[in-house]
């Protein structure tokens, strides 16, 4: 039996009455790997925002279900509880918390009252993800997020994807700011993440970061809509021209949404 | 403006009372004398905080405890504050207004050490602590909180080290008030003689949510020279008393009292924590956390009085106001006229959990000498909505995230906490508030 289904469904989402999401439909399946492309301003951090459930977005139409449970009536805890993740693009910085004191409050999070995690086994799972990822074990007794460099804190993002093993993850722009070894090492914890169970979407205005992770699905984002969608032949076509094509195939004359005129 | 409220209490009852604890003529003279000042002093005005609602007479003077002779005859909250399975040796238990348990390492008492409850104190050590008690640090007439402490005295604890003395091993008191309505007048006088070296740790605990009573607590503590204190209190009554705690300090000449305190009261609370550095080159940290939650109105002052040359007086503070808590937070650096190359820093930060929590920090530095360093950093905010939410997307509640941040902001202070078992009992006090 194969993993979660998240289902989009028209989804419409405004911030301070702006819309910027126009009725996304995307369906993301446990094995699957999507790929969400498209220029800046196009929308793809707001779907992001919108799946966890960031305070700031509205949704004013349409539906977001995960195995058929309604994502929409969920508080963000609940979501994360319910097999949602999202790796974000500006984590955020805790004073005075330690790295692996929340990892391991947010690993006993999904677990049942009287079956935590003990801390010989956090320690080993912890140790054994920091090694994979190459990330100094100091960082564990650093305070979360803070003064992280950009490529620590994605790095960050990642060591919780793997502790965490959800079933679905959002993971918006991971590749943004990295240099190609820590590029490669994000690609590998996520494909490490591969299996017929779990599914991603990746956010990503490069192609670059697809060189190391082959998506099954790649979409494009345009104008607060999924304007087109294809294997991973698309994203090469992407790289290769750029995004102009598409375009001109679809009228487009300027694929930003809710920007200032 | 006066508040007249009739206390249920007279001289006669204050005589007698003193008479039955076989107290020295001087202590019977200061109380009554006391006893008329209150009468004619005004309460005390904290900054930007109206007490003329507050409980100030609504108590029961006396409430018998009863012995302790081991760790399980302790609230369960409090054995928790002790690392070994029996009490340490350097203890002093008061419960309610009886010394239910004293126990002081041999070697020490024949060094001349004291540990003690102020009744027996002012028997056998009377001149020792006549020298001392409300002298060089807090007067009697200050205000009429003062003047009543003076009087109506039930409690407290008498410490003396020596010359030259150093005690190695903390010496820890407890003031447990488990009557409910039994007010707690206590007094703590420490001194540490020329030379000397302390470490002091107090608690206070009380249950009464519904009950009312007052707590009404002067903590004086006197460094002489070359001495070196470090004081830690937790304090942790209930949301039904009243509390003024004045805790202050005279610091002579190259003499150190540093203080950590984890001010955790549910009710009512004037907090007033003042050192006077004294001599040439004393000096003085100030730590303090507080959390505040309930409807609990609280004003906390922590303040140098630099009146010796190069002394240093620093001052961090951070409360969480939760719930509907209100605070006001005044850190006040004074530097007399004289008190040159004296250095004066203060740093104070309140985190509001609620829309109804509130928060005020007022620094002020008060400067009559010019070859000084001063400084001040303070603000208020609110918790971080996008933390919260980053928290939450990981699976933590809302509860838990709040826990989390709570315990961040306060965890610059308590880190540096220079006394292991106040962390302890702070991080589990803290805990217990914030569930």
């Amino acid at each position: 039996m194969a993993g979660s289904v998240l289902e989009i469904k028209n989804l419409h989402v405004s911030i301070e009455d702006k819309e910027i999401l126009k009725g996304v439909d995307l369906t993301i399946k446990g094995g699957e790997f999507h790929a969400v492309m498209g220029p800046n301003g196009t929308g793809k951090s707001t779907l992001a925002s919108a799946i966890m459930g960031h305070p700031s977005y509205e949704i004013t139409e349409g539906s977001i279900t995960l195995d058929g449970e309604d994502v929409l009536e969920m508080e963000v805890d609940e979501r994360a509880r319910a097999g949602l993740f999202l790796a974000m693009q500006y984590p955020s910085e805790i004073s005075g918390v330690t790295t692996s004191e929340f990892l391991r409050s947010a690993m006993n999070a999904r677990r049942e009252e009287g079956d935590e995690i003990s801390l010989m086994q956090f320690i080993k799972e912890m140790d054994a993800a920091l090694d994979f990822l190459e990330i100094d074990k100091n960082m564990a007794q650093r305070y979360l997020n803070e003064g992280f460099s950009g490529g620590e804190k994605k790095r960050n993002e990642i060591l919780q994807l793997l502790l965490l093993k959800p079933e679905i993850a959002i993971l918006d722009e991971i590749d943004s700011g990295l240099d190609i070894d820590a590029l490669k090492i994000v690609s590998k914890g996520i494909n490490k993440m591969r299996d017929d169970k779990f599914g991603t979407l990746i956010i990503t205005h490069y192609q670059r970061l697809l060189n190391y992770i082959t998506p099954d699905f790649v979409h494009v984002m345009m104008k607060g809509r999924v304007v087109k969608s294809g294997g991973p032949e698309l994203a090469k076509r992407l790289e290769a021209e750029g995004y102009e094509w598409i375009k001109e195939e679809l009228g487009i004359k300027d694929e930003t949404v809710g920007q200032e005129a | 403006m006066t508040v007249v409220t009739k206390l249920p209490y007279d001289k006669d009852y204050i005589s007698q009372f003193s008479k039955e604890n076989n107290e020295p003529e001087w202590m019977t003279a200061l109380r009554l004398k006391a006893f008329d000042q209150a009468e004619t002093l005004d309460m005390p005005k904290p900054d930007k905080t109206n007490i003329s609602k507050w409980n100030f007479s609504q108590f029961k003077h006396t409430a018998e405890g009863k012995s302790i002779s081991s760790l399980s005859d302790l609230p369960e909250e409090l054995q928790g504050f002790f690392d070994d399975k029996e009490l340490p040796e350097n203890l002093y238990i008061q419960h309610n207004q009886t010394a239910a348990y004293v126990s002081l390492n041999k070697e020490l008492a024949d060094k001349g050490v004291i540990l003690t409850d102020i009744f027996t104190a002012l028997r056998e050590h009377s001149d020792l602590v006549e020298k001392y008690y409300m002298k060089d640090a807090v007067q009697v007439d200050e205000h009429r909180l003062t003047a009543l402490h003076a009087a109506l005295l039930n409690g407290g604890v008498f410490v003396y080290i020596p010359k030259n003395v150093q005690v190695e091993t903390p010496l820890q008191t407890i003031f447990w008030q488990e009557d409910a309505e039994a007010a707690l007048f206590n007094h703590v006088l420490v001194v540490a003689d020329i030379g000397s070296e302390l470490t002091y740790v107090e608690n206070y605990l009380s249950n009464n949510e519904n009950e009312k009573t007052v707590a009404n607590i002067v903590t004086e503590v006197i460094a002489l020279d070359n001495a070196k204190i470090s004081f830690g209190g937790v304090d942790h009554l209930a949301a039904g008393t009243t509390t003024y705690v004045n805790r202050r300090a005279a610091v002579y000449r190259d003499a150190t009292v540093d203080w950590a305190l984890g001010l955790m009261n549910d009710g009512h609370t004037i907090s007033e924590n003042i050192t006077h550095l004294v001599g040439d080159g004393s000096s003085t940290q100030m730590k303090a956390v507080t959390v505040g939650r309930g409807k609990q109105n609280a004003n906390i002052t922590s303040k140098t009085v630099h009146f010796g040359k190069d002394s240093v007086g620093h001052i961090l503070q951070h409360g969480v106001m939760t719930e509907e808590a209100v605070s006001i937070f005044n850190g006040i650096g004074k530097i007399e006229h004289g008190a040159t190359r004296s250095d004066a820093v203060q740093e104070s930060r309140v985190l509001m959990l609620s829309e109804k929590a509130r928060g005020d920090a007022n620094p002020i530095l008060l400067i009559d000498e010019d070859d000084v360093t001063a400084g001040h950093a303070a603000s208020v905010g609110r918790v971080d909505e996008i933390q919260l939410y980053y928290l939450m997307s990981r699976g933590l509640t809302q509860r838990e995230s709040e826990r989390l941040v709570i315990h961040g902001f306060l965890e610059p202070v308590v880190a540096e906490l220079p006394i292991e078992s106040v962390k302890k009992q702070l991080t589990s006090v803290i805990e217990r508030k914030v569930n």
